[in-house]
């Protein structure tokens, strides 16, 4: 792999274009996935013999990795008839995933219920609100397990009316990365991937891509990522040992399993938009700190290219207190 | 004065499992010293080692976040509820 190189990258980016045009007449969903691979040239300075990159999830219309398995979720249902003309798509979940439902199921003409704790920034419920999600407030003091309480009772009373994907359980979550996310890194690193770093959260992007990533090079190391404590500030992030363990996770994948804490996560959100000009959630910021760690473990004499994934920008988390502290 | 304390899920394990805790407080400081102070395990999941409320952790008397009012300053009064909430929005299945 090439180092990039910013003087021919102008004369690249004039005769062919830095991104493809893309022709017109695409929908929305079409635009999911294939989302670019950045390489990290400065930041990761400190490991001469490691290339770090990332995918940037934020390339997807929804505004992060979500996007892909909510579209193949869905799509699932479709293929199986668990979704059908009529129903409604109904979830808990005030993150990425229910912008993911709220923007896919606009563009198909389903309605969508998602049912969040009102703790939920007004941001997001003006995002999801704006999609033309029907939302169901829950009590704050619950969390969002008030939330997916109240999906049950929604779907018990009613179960013909909805189509309830559950992204924790449902294969169609991992099968998306093992798709698309795993073959895009393939790809686009040219087969020369040798470390694939993610975190955990539903489990999906790290149980499907590093499924597939094993299949096309089983010297590939894969490393799950986890937040440091049970009580932690990196959405989507779960802390395995404390919380419920969702049904597609698969713990006989990682070849390490490493710990990142949120303030070090915060720090480094600020560095990669200082040093690279990008910026990214404090999750993302995270995995490249898991990067990090996991190069130290590369040996002085190995080469290393490490990809890990971006889930999603800064976009959503610019009023949160760590921009002013410190 | 009694102010009741909200504790999130993942905190619970620390608080020997109660999902809240009443204290005798004039402030939401107070009342977060006095959850702090008989659940000591708690303090490094709510403070940095400077004592100041970490970065994540947001505070709420009644629905107001403690940011908009006079942060841990904020006068309490009897009855009032005080909840901890981590500013992750996204889903989560925590075990209870």
């Amino acid at each position: 792999m090439t180092a990039f190189n910013p003087i021919t990258a102008r004369e690249d980016a004039s005769s062919v274009g830095l991104r493809k045009t893309r022709r017109a007449g695409q929908s929305v969903l079409e635009l999911i996935g294939n989302t670019p691979l950045l390489r990290l040239s400065r930041i990761g300075s400190a490991f001469p013999n490691v290339e770090f990159f990332a995918k940037a999830e934020w390339f997807n219309p929804g505004g992060s990795v979500k996007d892909r398995p909510a579209l193949h979720m869905i799509q699932a249902g479709l293929a199986s008839g668990r979704l059908c003309s009529g129903k409604t798509i109904i979830d808990a979940t005030s993150g990425n995933t229910g912008i993911a439902y709220a923007m896919i199921g606009a563009a198909l003409g389903y309605r969508v219920k998602l049912c969040l704790p009102d703790s939920a920034s007004h941001e997001r419920k003006r995002i999801l609100g704006a999609l033309g999600a029907e939302l169901v407030i829950t009590s704050g003091d619950e969390g969002t397990d008030g939330a997916i309480r109240r999906v049950h009772e929604i779907v018990a009373a009613e179960p013909d009316e909805y189509f309830y994907p559950d992204q924790y359980s449902n294969p169609a979550n991992w099968q998306a990365h093992y798709g698309t996310t795993a073959n895009e890194i393939w790809e686009q690193t040219g087969g020369s991937i040798t470390h694939f770093v993610a975190a955990l959260g539903t489990s999906g992007t790290f149980v499907g891509a590093s499924r597939r990533l094993k299949e096309l090079n089983p010297s590939i190391r894969c490393i799950s990522l986890q937040p440091d404590a049970a009580f932690h500030g990196l959405e989507g992030w779960k802390h395995m040992q404390t919380a419920l363990r969702p049904a597609i996770y698969d713990d006989t994948i990682a070849d390490a399993n490493l710990e990142v804490g949120t303030e070090e996560s915060y720090r480094m959100v600020k560095r990669i938009a200082r040093e690279e000009g990008l910026l990214v959630s404090p999750s993302a910021a995270a995995a490249l700190l898991g990067c990090f760690h996991a190069a130290k473990r590369v040996g002085p004499h190995e080469r290393a290219v490490m990809v890990t994934v971006f889930a999603d920008s800064a976009s959503k988390y610019l009023t949160e207190r760590f921009w002013e502290e410190e | 004065m009694s102010v009741k304390v909200m504790i999130p899920t993942p905190l619970r394990i620390y608080a020997g499992k109660r999902d809240s805790a009443e204290f005798s407080a004039a402030t939401v400081g107070e009342a977060l010293g006095g959850l702090t102070t008989q659940f000591a395990e708690l303090r490094k999941h709510l403070y940095t080692e400077d004592g100041k409320l970490r970065a994540f952790v947001n505070v709420y008397l009644n629905d107001e976040d403690i940011r908009y009012l006079a942060k841990e300053n904020t006068p309490t009064k009897d009855g009032d509820t005080i909840s901890i909430i981590p500013s992750i929005a996204g889903g989560s299945s925590e075990k209870r």
